[in-house]
């Protein structure tokens, strides 16, 4: 298990690293450098000398990327070129209020997604499963600007049970802000909800089919046992795939959703950094979903080896 | 006591099971009796689509959503098991009623660790804790003479072989000692090795256990050995029921006549031979005839046969029929194929193999991550043989022994590691890559199985019609003729020209792949197990078409099957195979007479024999062929070999010693000597 987990490790990093290459080439990539793009366009040459001397851009290509790297990895991500304040904390701070919004989104799709699932499959082409499969199948083609509009349209404005805006105040705690995240969050789940009902179903209904459940029911086990021990542990393996899949849309979905909802999460700073051509900030935002992608990509392989045996052995 | 004798545990009474299909309602099983009494074990015998599966799942009340029981029942200990309610039966259920699966590997939850597999039976069923569940469990592994049970209850299934596992399935089963243990074909996928090892231990349970069993399979042999009584189903009906004797040694239905009469069997010596085939195949569900079932195939079969569909009836004290003709079967007899005028065939070399080596880089454990120590997994090693013109040179073998391995070298599926090919006189590039197209032409494969051989979306003229084109012809009349030629050779009629695989069954799509093969009329045709995925009447017709299209073609075969009886009734040469070496060598009647090598000793061992005259030698390897990647040194088979001599085995590669007419074994243990242990025992087989 410590060989495979170092393994995976190793690819975490390679995909960091490679990723991080492709990230800091945009600064090659994007028309006119740093320096142009902080000075403005107008700025005499001399003054752009001097400011690309003082932020190493004479220096070898590959050295900047190595300075730049390090600097990442230690926390020094450099200050954002529209507001001047510091990237680090005002990522940060984003991140935080993202991962407030993707908590309470996954404790939304996670569960009932798996529960619909495997109540789908053991009712397979009846009309409750054809209900659940269509249904999931039509959230799987709204985007989340559609299915957003008509959660606030019912919940804000006709019932008014939840607020349509979710601006919330810097230091809120997260109980106090709850209410406001409750729109976003289903709006964000929905998607992914879909993803798992559907992925759930489909391995509950193969992992019902095998022998070995069979073997189980033929033994006198309980119906509730067996499900929990032979069938879920099985018919769950690729639902954690999906479900680690899933953090990588659920940072598409925060783009679009935050911006929906004006939430201050990384999703809308980074729409602000592209738009402001930001590119300190750019960069640690695009690091950062990077990170996270493979990361959570981790965790499912950990995961996925700790279910299945076989895997862990290899 | 007295009491719990009298009363049969199970009664299967007038039990008829249909499926409900998009196409209609189809009876799978019609009108079954039969009855087991503790102590008693019932063999079930059928080939595929008899119907066997769907009594043992109607017997414990667990068929596919789609059956139905529409008529008779089925009673455990005088309960009728269609009026428990479901929380009682699920009492029985694993208690009571006990069942051991064909797939061990399906039938165990791989990501589940034996142990907890088993300690679920004492928890659920015997109100244990943990431990003493644990205990149990191996308590009961050691009764089914597992090895090291402490370690075993640990692994997870795919950690244990397929003969281990078949060990766990039944020690699971026995747990709750049940009452009733059903069998569904628990010897099946095993080799013959390892099947001899658990049909032992099953004999031995019985003594140990007072379970009645119900024991299912295809294999008449296999329950000749294990059970007092047997029932012949075809087609949904049982057509004779009696003691083991009076179905074997007398039967009285022409299906079990002919089903016993179409095996291949070691005394019909001869070679060349054609074997006794019942024609035509088993009905669909959907075209069950009228009358008796089994009219259409019997040569008996008269006007009212057809016309009514007889009762089951007793003609001697416990022995059943449904043959109005059965005073008539023994007719039957007469009906032997001639055998057939083997032209005299020069000895001809046609593909040499010289000192042939296939290793695969294998991924060893231990090391760290990076340094990884280089080892191969020596599928092949160093392998020489000769195939003659219009002869045939089987291979046998355990898997694992390399024979498919050995095949797929030949053909140029895979590049040898090193050795010399050569076919016809002409050298043979290692691939097919770096063969010529008349040198590909040459060598044809069938493979094993035909359900995944042939391309499901290709119709058979478009599968048989394409090795044509490749050759060369492109005339589109030219080809259509000789596909319908191929397929007449094949006897298959034109009218399959344009269906598709799915439409054929399973013996006809092996026909077709075999015409694929013959398309380009090759100089070899490798079969690699052709036969092992079909049912027993069907093997037979195919065993003689391939002899007939040899006659005619003079086409050479390397015949690959770990059914030796099969092997030696087609080959004029036979090759046994283990772990990767030629163990030994020569003329099929030679090779199958001792003395033999003590591998091929054990394999013609562990066949089960139908008609078993008195104590037949006994000789059982235990667990399987050893990983190619360690090899043991001295002589390969030294870990398991029952005639072991001693320290030389263990250092000493064996010396190739040759007998009379061609005939050569590499065993450490003198020809004379073999000769004098083995004689006294093969006179019994």
């Amino acid at each position: 298990m410590l060989r495979f987990t170092l393994r995976r490790l190793g690819f975490v990093l390679l995909t960091f690293l490679i990723a991080s290459l492709l990230i800091f080439s945009l600064t090659e990539i994007l028309p006119g450098d740093v320096a142009t793009m902080v000075l403005g366009r107008f700025a005499t040459p001399s003054a752009l000398q001097n400011l690309r001397a003082k932020l190493g851009l004479d220096r070898p290509v590959y050295i900047q990327y190595i300075s730049w790297l390090t600097n990442f990895i230690i926390g020094k991500w450099g200050d954002s070129i529209s507001t001047q304040a510091e990237v680090f904390g005002l990522v940060m701070h984003r991140l935080k209020n993202s991962g407030m919004l993707a908590l309470v989104g996954c404790l939304i799709y996670i569960p009932t997604g798996i529960f619909l699932g495997i109540v789908a499959a053991f009712r397979k082409n009846k009309w409750l499963d054809q209900t659940i499969s269509m249904t999931s199948l039509a959230f799987i083609g709204l985007p989340e600007f559609v299915t957003g509009v008509i959660l606030i349209a019912i919940f804000a404005i006709k019932l008014r049970i939840f607020p349509a805006s979710s601006a919330i105040d810097p230091d809120a705690r997260f109980i106090e802000i709850l209410p406001q995240l409750v729109l976003p969050g289903i709006t964000i789940a929905l998607t992914n909800l879909a993803y798992v009902i559907r992925m759930t179903r489909s391995s509950t209904v193969e992992v019902l089919q095998t022998e070995y459940v069979r073997s189980a029911y033929l033994k006198g086990l309980r119906p509730g046992y067996v499900l929990r021990k032979h069938v879920l542990r099985n018919a769950l393996l690729p639902t954690v795939t999906i479900i680690a899949i899933s953090i990588a849309y659920l940072i598409g979905g925060l783009i679009i959703t935050e911006s929906l909802f004006s939430y201050p999460g990384v999703g809308r700073l980074l729409l602000f950094a592209i738009s402001h051509r930001d590119l300190p900030l750019i960069q640690a935002t695009s690091m950062l979903i990077v990170l996270i992608f493979s990361v959570s990509n981790f965790f499912a392989d950990i995961i996925y080896a700790y279910l299945d045996p076989r895997i862990r052995y290899k | 006591m007295g009491k719990k004798d009298s009363i049969p545990v199970l009664e299967v009474e007038k039990l008829t099971v249909s499926y409900e299909t998009e196409l209609g309602v189809y009876q799978a099983v019609r009108d079954i009796s039969f009855s087991i009494k503790s102590h008693e074990s019932f063999g079930l015998v059928g080939e595929s689509g008899s119907g066997k599966s769907t009594v043992a799942l109607a017997i414990v009340r667990y068929l596919a959503s789609n059956g139905r029981v529409t008529g008779g029942n089925v009673r455990f200990h005088g309960t009728d098991i269609y009026s428990l309610p479901m929380n009682k039966l699920r009492s029985f259920w694993g208690s009571k009623i006990g069942m051991v699966y064909q797939n061990p590997q399906a039938a165990l939850n791989p990501t589940i660790t034996i142990g907890r597999q088993l300690a679920e039976m004492g928890k659920t069923h015997l109100g244990m804790s943990d431990r003493e569940a644990r205990q149990k469990a191996c308590e009961i592994l050691g009764m089914v003479a597992m090895p090291d049970p402490e370690s075993v209850i640990e692994r997870y299934p795919y950690q244990l072989s397929g003969g281990m596992l078949q060990r766990c399935v039944i020690a699971m089963a026995l747990i709750t000692r049940p009452e009733l243990l059903i069998m569904d074909e628990p010897t099946t996928g095993l080799d013959v090795t390892t099947q001899a090892v658990i049909l032992d231990l099953i004999a031995d349970l019985k003594k140990k256990f007072d379970s009645a069993i119900l024991y299912i399979t295809h294999n008449l042999a296999v329950v000749a050995n294990i059970c007092n009584r047997i029932g012949v189903l075809y087609a949904g009906n049982l057509m004779e029921q009696g003691t083991t004797q009076q179905v074997v040694s007398g039967s009285k239905h022409p299906y079990t006549f002919k089903l016993l009469d179409c095996v291949p069997r070691f005394e019909h010596g001869r070679k060349k031979q054609l074997l006794s085939v019942i024609p035509g195949s088993i009905p669909r569900l959907d075209e069950i005839p009228r009358g008796c079932v089994f009219a259409p195939r019997c040569s008996l079969a008269e006007r009212t046969c057809r016309a009514v569909r007889p009762p089951l009836i007793e003609i001697e004290q416990n022995h059943y029929t449904s043959c109005r003709l059965w005073e008539r079967v023994h007719e039957l007899e007469a009906e032997k194929p001639e055998a057939i005028a083997d032209g005299a065939l020069e000895d001809i070399p046609f593909l040499k193999v010289t000192g042939v080596k296939k290793y695969y880089p294998a991924r060893v454990k231990g090391g760290g991550i990076f340094g990884r120590r280089k080892k191969y997994i020596k599928s092949v090693d160093g392998v020489t043989l000769w195939v003659n013109k219009g002869r045939t040179l089987g291979i046998v073998g355990e898997s694992g022994s390399g024979k498919t391995t050995l095949a797929r070298v030949i053909s140029g599926l895979a590049g040898a590691t090193s050795g010399n090919i050569e076919l016809d006189g002409e050298q043979l590039g290692k691939t097919v890559q770096e063969r010529k197209q008349e040198q590909l032409r040459n060598i044809q494969m069938v493979f094993q199985n035909p359900e995944t051989s042939l391309n499901p979306y290709h119709t058979i003229a478009e599968t048989v019609g394409r090795p044509i084109m490749l050759m060369g012809k492109s005339n589109k009349k030219e080809i259509q003729d000789r596909v319908i030629r191929l397929l007449n050779a094949v006897k298959l009629s034109s009218h399959y020209y344009n269906r598709l695989p799915g439409e054929l069954s399973g013996g006809e799509k092996q026909r077709v792949a075999i015409a694929r093969a013959f398309a380009s009329t090759p100089g070899l045709v490798i079969l690699d197990e052709p036969l092992s995925s079909l049912d027993v009447s069907v093997q037979g017709s195919l065993l003689n078409l391939l002899i007939e299209l040899q006659l005619q073609s003079a086409t050479s075969y390397i015949f690959i099957s770990h059914d030796l009886a099969v092997v030696q009734h087609i080959s004029d040469w036979v090759v046994v195979m283990y772990l990767g070496h030629i163990v030994e060598w020569g003329d099929a009647v030679k090779v199958l007479k001792p003395p033999f090598h003590p591998y091929t000793e054990a394999l013609l061992s562990a066949i089960p024999v139908i008609d078993n005259k008195g104590v037949r030698m006994r000789i059982r390897l235990e667990g399987s062929v050893p990983s190619a990647v360690d090899i043991p040194p001295g002589c390969r088979f030294n870990t398991r070999c029952p005639r072991k001599q001693g320290n030389i085995c263990e250092t000493e590669e064996p010396p190739w010693q040759e007998g009379e007419g061609g005939h050569w074994i590499r065993c450490h243990i003198p020809m004379d000597k073999l000769n004098k242990l083995q004689q006294p025992i093969a006179d019994k087989i």
